[in-house]
Formats: C-alpha cells, sequence, structure tokens
C-alpha cells in the first residue's frame, strides 16, 4: 500500500478503533456492574435486541410509517416552505419585518404544541404532520430567504447588461445562486421532521398512528426497556440514513456547489 | 551568529518524495541583513522554516547565537510572516497582539503593555494601540507584525516574503523601516523574497537560490553607501549593476531549467 | 433618512407584524368565539391570573409561578451549564487531538444523531422521577452540539496562527488561553445556540411525560382538563421564554465576538 492509501485509510481505521474500543468498554462495565443491569442493559443485548427488530413485523411496519411520515411532511414543507421564502424574499424589508415573529415562533418547542393541536386537529397523521411542518418550516424558510440575499449583485448585473429580463434573472441567477442554501435547509428540515415526528409518537402513544414513536411508546408502557432502546438506536441509525440519502440527492441535483456546502454547513 | 551548514529537507515520503532544498549552506553576521531570493518553488520559505526551528530538516546543522536548532524554536528569535491578517490574532488589540511575544518574560503587565507601546512607536504606529488589526490598513497590519517581532529584542529576525502582500508604495516604506530598524538596534536580519530590487536594495549581502530542488547560486555582497534611500541608491550604477546580476543569475538558471 | 431613523423605523417595523398579527387576531377570536382560539386578551388575562398576580415582595410571582416555571428554568439552566462545562473543554481537547478526534468521530457522530427525546424513558429508569433526571437528560442531551461544534472549531484553528504561537514560544498554558480558546468561540457559540434551543424541548418533553411539576407539566395538565386558555398561556409564556432566552445569548455572543464579526468583513 502507497503512503497516499495508507494516508487515506487512517481515518477509517481509526473510527473503527474507536467504536470497538468504546463498545469493548461499555460491555466491560456491564458485566462487572459499574453500570447497573437491571437501570441500563449491556449494549451487546441492546445491539443484539436491534438486530432482532429487523425481524419483528410490528417495528418493519413502523419504521415503514415513520419514513412515510417524514416523507409527506418535508414534502409539504417544502413546497409551501421553499415558494412562500422566495416571495418573502424578494421583498425588500419583509426579513427585519417578520423578525419578532419568528422569533417569537421559533423557540416553542413543537412537542409543547402536541396537547394544543391533538385537540384543535384530533389525533393521528394530520396532528403528526401539523407539528411536523410547524417545526421544520423555519430552516427552509429562512435558507431560502438567506439564500436570495446572498446572490452576487454583479452576476444579476451581468444579466441585465446583455438584455435579460427580470423574470429571467431569477431564473437564470438566483434560483441557482439560492439553490445549495434552499438544499442545506431542506436537509435540516429533515432531521427536524424526523425527530418531531418521532417525538410525537412517543408522547402520544399509539391512537397517534403507527411509527417508531408509537413503538417506543408502546415498549415503554410494557416497562421493556430492550426495545426503547434498540429502536432508539434505529432512529438513529435512519436519521443518517436519510440525510445521507438527501445528500446524495444534493449532489447530483447540484453537483457544482462544493465550495458552497463548506460556507452553509460552517453556518450551520 | 547565524549559520547555516549543508541544509536538506525533504517533503513526504515513498512515491510523493519532494526534495525542496538541498545542501544549503550560509551565514550572517551580527547585525546583518541579508537577502534571501529566488523564484517560487526554490525552497526560500522552507529555509527560513527551519532556521526559524519549526520544521527539522532531513540533514543539516543550523546555529543561532551559538544554540543549535533542530525543530525547536530557539530563544531570541522573532518572525514576521507574509500573511498579517492571518497571523496577527484578530481577538486581540494591537497593543496586546504586539506585547503577546513579552508574556514569555516575567514582566509585569504595565512593562509589557510600555514595552509593546514603544516598539508601536518604532514603527511609527503609537495611536493605534486600541484599536484592532483588521481595522487597519495592510501595511499598518504589517508593521504591527513587525513591531510584535521586535517587541521582544530578537537577536535574529526572519521575514518571510514580508511585503508580498502589500502594494509598491507601502512596500518602500516597509523596507525602509526594516533597515532603519536594523540600524538603531543591530538586530541581525534575515529576509526572503522574491523581489530582485528589495533584495539588493536592504540587503548587506544577497543570497540568490535556484529553482526546485532549491540551492545556493551565489551569495554577493553589497556596498552602497549610507543611508539608503529608495531614489538615489536605486540610481546608483553600482543598484543596477547588481541587479542585473541577480536577474541574470536567476533567469539563467530559469533558463538552463526549461531547456 | 439618517441612519438613526432608518434603525428605529426598522425596529418599530419588526413589532409592528408581531402587533398587527395579535390585533387581527384578537378581532377574528372576538368575532368567531372559538374554543379553541381564545383571543389574546383572554391569554394575556389567565396568565395574569396565573402567575404575575402574586404579592409584591416575590416579584408578583404567585405560587405556581414559583412552583413551576423558576423549578423548568432552573432544570433548564442547570442541565445546560452541565453541559457546557462537560462539553467546552472535552471538545476543545478531542479537537486539538487528531488522533483522538479520529478515534471518537464516527462515535459523535452517530451519538448526536440518536434522538434524545427517544431516550427520555431511558432516562427515567434510570434516575427515576424527578429534578435529577430532568436535569441529566437536558445535560446529555444539550452536550453533543457543544461537543460536536467546540472539537470542529479547535480543529480548524488557523495553522498559521498556531505557528505564530510557536516561534514566539508561547506556553502551552498561554497557547490555550489565548489562542485555542479565543479562536474555538465562534463554533462554540453556534453549538451553544443550537443546545439552548434543545434544552427547550428536553424541558418539555421530560415535562411532559415524567413530572409533577414545570411547564410541561402545567401544559400537560391544562390540556387533560381542556382549559384552552391555560394552554395557550403556557404556550406563549414558552415563547416569551424562549425568546428571552435567545436575546440574551445572542447580547452575550454579540459582546464576545465582537471581533469576530468585523474581521469576518474584512475577508469577505
Amino acid at each position: 500500500m502507497t503512503e497516499y492509501h495508507r494516508a487515506r485509510a487512517l481515518p477509517w481505521v481509526r473510527g473503527l478503533i474507536g467504536v470497538a474500543a468504546f463498545l469493548l468498554i461499555a460491555e466491560v462495565l456491564s458485566v462487572t456492574g459499574v453500570i447497573n443491569r437491571s437501570a441500563l442493559p449491556p449494549i451487546s443485548t441492546v445491539l443484539g435486541q436491534a438486530v432482532l427488530l429487523l425481524g419483528n413485523a410490528q417495528f418493519l411496519g413502523d419504521l415503514a410509517a415513520t419514513v412515510e411520515a417524514w416523507m409527506a411532511g418535508l414534502a409539504i414543507t417544502v413546497a409551501v416552505g421553499v415558494p412562500a421564502g422566495l416571495v418573502l424574499g424578494s421583498v425588500p424589508g419583509v426579513r427585519s419585518a417578520t423578525r419578532a415573529v419568528v422569533e417569537f415562533l421559533r423557540p416553542i418547542p413543537p412537542v409543547a404544541l402536541i396537547p394544543l393541536v391533538a385537540l384543535v386537529v384530533g389525533p393521528g397523521l394530520r396532528m403528526n404532520l401539523t407539528l411536523v411542518v410547524y417545526a421544520a418550516i423555519w430552516p427552509v424558510l429562512f435558507n431560502t430567504i438567506y439564500g436570495l440575499d446572498d446572490v452576487d449583485p454583479v452576476a444579476k448585473d451581468t444579466l441585465r447588461a446583455f438584455g435579460f429580463g427580470r423574470s429571467d434573472v431569477i431564473r437564470r441567477v438566483c434560483l441557482p445562486a439560492a439553490a445549495p442554501f434552499i438544499a442545506t435547509g431542506i436537509r435540516v428540515a429533515s432531521s427536524i421532521a424526523l425527530i418531531v415526528s418521532i417525538a410525537t409518537g412517543i408522547l402520544t402513544g399509539r391512537i397517534d398512528g403507527n411509527g417508531i414513536g408509537a413503538f417506543i411508546s408502546d415498549a415503554n408502557t410494557a416497562g421493556s426497556i430492550n426495545p426503547a432502546l434498540a429502536a432508539a438506536l434505529w432512529a438513529g441509525i435512519l436519521g443518517l440514513a436519510l440525510n445521507a440519502l438527501l445528500l446524495w440527492a444534493e449532489r447530483r441535483v447540484l453537483p457544482w456547489h462544493h465550495a458552497y456546502l463548506e460556507e452553509s454547513e460552517a453556518a450551520q | 551568529m547565524l549559520e547555516v551548514t549543508d541544509l536538506t529537507h525533504v517533503y513526504g515520503r515513498g512515491s510523493g518524495r519532494h526534495l525542496a532544498v538541498d545542501g544549503i549552506s550560509l551565514q550572517a553576521d551580527q547585525g546583518e541583513l541579508v537577502s534571501i531570493v529566488g523564484p517560487s518553488g526554490c525552497g526560500k520559505s522552507t529555509v527560513l522554516r527551519c532556521i526559524a526551528g519549526l520544521l527539522p530538516p532531513a540533514r543539516g546543522t543550523i546555529t543561532v547565537n551559538g544554540t543549535a536548532v533542530h525543530g525547536t524554536v530557539p530563544d531570541g528569535l522573532a518572525v514576521v510572516f507574509q500573511d498579517y491578517s492571518r497571523s496577527l490574532y484578530p481577538w486581540l488589540s494591537v497593543r496586546d497582539n504586539v506585547a503577546l511575544p513579552l508574556r514569555r518574560t516575567r514582566r509585569g503587565r504595565a512593562q509589557r503593555r510600555g514595552d509593546a507601546q514603544q516598539a508601536l512607536a518604532a514603527v511609527g504606529l503609537d495611536d493605534t494601540a486600541h484599536r484592532y488589526p483588521w481595522q487597519l490598513s495592510g501595511g499598518m497590519q504589517q508593521r504591527v507584525a513587525i513591531a510584535r517581532a521586535i517587541a521582544c529584542d530578537p537577536v535574529l529576525l526572519l521575514m518571510d516574503e514580508p511585503f508580498g502582500s502589500v502594494d509598491a508604495q507601502t512596500r518602500e516604506d516597509l523596507e525602509d523601516l526594516v533597515l532603519r530598524l536594523r540600524r538603531d538596534r543591530g538586530i541581525t536580519i534575515l529576509l526572503v523574497t522574491h523581489d530582485i530590487d528589495e533584495s539588493v536594495y536592504t540587503g548587506d549581502r544577497v543570497i540568490v537560490l535556484t529553482g526546485a530542488p532549491g540551492r545556493v547560486r551565489a551569495d554577493l555582497a553589497v556596498q552602497f553607501p549610507e543611508p539608503r534611500d529608495q531614489i538615489t541608491t536605486k540610481e546608483l550604477p553600482a543598484f543596477v549593476q547588481l541587479r542585473t546580476e541577480v536577474s541574470r543569475l536567476i533567469r539563467g538558471q530559469q533558463a538552463t531549467a526549461d531547456r | 433618512m439618517n441612519l438613526a431613523t432608518a434603525k428605529t423605523t426598522r425596529w418599530l417595523g419588526r413589532w409592528l407584524v408581531l402587533a398587527a398579527g395579535t390585533l387581527a387576531w384578537q378581532v377574528w377570536a372576538d368575532w368567531r368565539h372559538s374554543a379553541f382560539f381564545p383571543p389574546p386578551s383572554a391569554i394575556g388575562a389567565q396568565m395574569y391570573h396565573l402567575w404575575f398576580s402574586g404579592p409584591a415582595s416575590y416579584l408578583s410571582l404567585t405560587p405556581s409561578a414559583t412552583g413551576n416555571i423558576l423549578p423548568s428554568l432552573a432544570r433548564v439552566a442547570a442541565g445546560l451549564g452541565i453541559a457546557v462545562a462537560v462539553g467546552a473543554p472535552l471538545g476543545i481537547a478531542i479537537g486539538r487531538s487528531a488522533a483522538v478526534s479520529g478515534y471518537l468521530d464516527p462515535l459523535l457522530h452517530f451519538g448526536r444523531s440518536i434522538p434524545a427525546v427517544a431516550l427520555v424513558t431511558v432516562f427515567i429508569v434510570l434516575f427515576k422521577l424527578g429534578d435529577q433526571m430532568e436535569v441529566a437528560y437536558i445535560a446529555f442531551g444539550t452536550i453533543w452540539p457543544i461537543l460536536v461544534n467546540t472539537i470542529d472549531g479547535a480543529r480548524t484553528v488557523d495553522p498559521l496562527q498556531v505557528e505564530t504561537a510557536r516561534v514566539f514560544r508561547l506556553s502551552a498554558g498561554q497557547r490555550l488561553t489565548k489562542l485555542i480558546v479565543p479562536a474555538t468561540m465562534p463554533k462554540f457559540f453556534a453549538g451553544l445556540r443550537i443546545s439552548l434551543s434543545l434544552s427547550l424541548v428536553l424541558m418539555v418533553v421530560a415535562e411532559l411525560t415524567g413530572s409533577t411539576d414545570g411547564i410541561g407539566y402545567l401544559i400537560n395538565n391544562a390540556s387533560n382538563s381542556y382549559e384552552m386558555t391555560e394552554v395557550w398561556a403556557g404556550i406563549v409564556l414558552l415563547g416569551i421564554l424562549g425568546y428571552g432566552l435567545n436575546a440574551a445569548l445572542l447580547g452575550v455572543e454579540h459582546h464576545v465576538l465582537a471581533w469576530h464579526r468585523g474581521a469576518r468583513r474584512l475577508t469577505n
């Protein structure tokens, strides 16, 4: 192996060692009783349970339901958030005018609205989606507005100087320039959507419909901590997978924006 | 007071090896200003970083004021980097930046501040002490960097293309500043530059490095009447002759490389 | 229009939309008498009655306020405090060591993506219901953004600045206080801002599931008794608290990172 390959492989090797060491230490701590087994099961049990869940029809159904709810929620969020952001972003002064409203609404944890939304909209998928959209729309809205803000005026002027009209400028300059920001906003919204969906499920139980949240809620009621932990593990993996999926899609649709990616990631 | 013998350095390992500097030897006496000039890629910065103790050379010896240097920064050394905006700390005021190296000394805070203020005055910036580096122009920021370098009374000052990022006008002012500081304080200075005029104008000796890998092509003595002046010195036939010589050496080497 | 009037107008404009929205809501609610959307006047009155009509010696706070709002805030403060006290130094230590961060990267990445909401029952089992559980839960959930962002900040200290410190032979301690910590501040604050919003979410989640006091508990209680105005009162309170806390943090950040804004303007 050349020096180059060795250098590339090093982070992977180190990461694997880290994970292995962590698993080993956690297991030892549990086995020797340093960590109370009745309170926190050993990691081997949790991992074993996680694998078992893959054969559990109820869990798989819940997994699918969560992904469906995520997709629906994200779709609505983007369908509402991006156009709204484009409209608001083109009107000067909108950002500062709506700052106060936004600064009050944003900090309200969506889960705090569960009691309210449950009463108004009724339990079930509708409540779940309402909360998801409410929570996830902010990053999409902001990043769209911010993305439009950030368009290079020189680029716009260049196009105008060549005789292009306003709609052309929007289509050819503003949207492509804002696209990377919007994409990042969608990715942030995606993780929020997943978390809120699962959280709602945990707090309202199966009346809210199926999903990983409902599964965990059932496990909590039954007092079985193992499936709950294992399901939480899968929730984490699902989050990573969905994020990777969106990243892949982003790279396909916007292959030219790696430099932007670094900037906006830093801003998160 | 500075002695470099057979300095050699290689970057990377295996198939990616790159010989940056090959067998460079040079020396500088107390109070001398030695300028090192050469085309890009000839390893000038590598030489400087080895002498500064930031980089242990693959081969060769470096002695600063009797102390051997090999990968550790020696005492009494100061460096001025080219990129002042990244080398000065943006969270510290100008005065705190200049006082930074003084923290090593056991002096009290008030005294450190006084020393910093003096250094700022020496570079003509005594009224900017409370401002921040990024509030100043490029030339002024580099002056702050120079003030920081002289604040701790170094015996050896290394300057790595210090005026490469400022405009020509400011460059001339800064060159004169360096000459004045050297004259007033008797510091030994090693100035790395790619600007031929600058190397001849400021140096007591000019060391010409060839292209990659870097080797010493010539070590020329400079004799101009003191004090030097941007206009009159550069008119002297001796100046024109010397800079042409240096230019030929550099170009001649390049022409050989192209062939 | 000079700069001062422009700024004032913008400031007024911000609150104008909020005020207009509240007014519109008031008018609509008075007209429709909806059970689910009481008028802002009723909500305000309820808030006063519930929490701010107490004796002057207690800053006009009622027992309900001191018994619910203060404990909630205290738990958030404690949880966040622990997260910062542990996460910041740990983040710097990990970030400065390429080896250590190599080993821990995948673990941290994964740990961060497990939704903390999914683990609330685990904490209840571990700590039993009560203050301890909530504080530990908030601390656990909020440490991740702080940790990950601080590691990133410590890792990306400009190498030229590090070389400068070496050349001027600063001691390790001086390097830490004069270079590493200030250079890491911007990214630390980015993480802290995320953690602040997260702390409110976790506070509500903890109180909705396993608590006998707190703002979340109040909202839940009110919802179970169909006291809509009280539910809204709790939600509005959360909005105000969130706004206030965020504004406070922004104020601190504004002061501490004044140099950062100035320096960045130059390079942008």
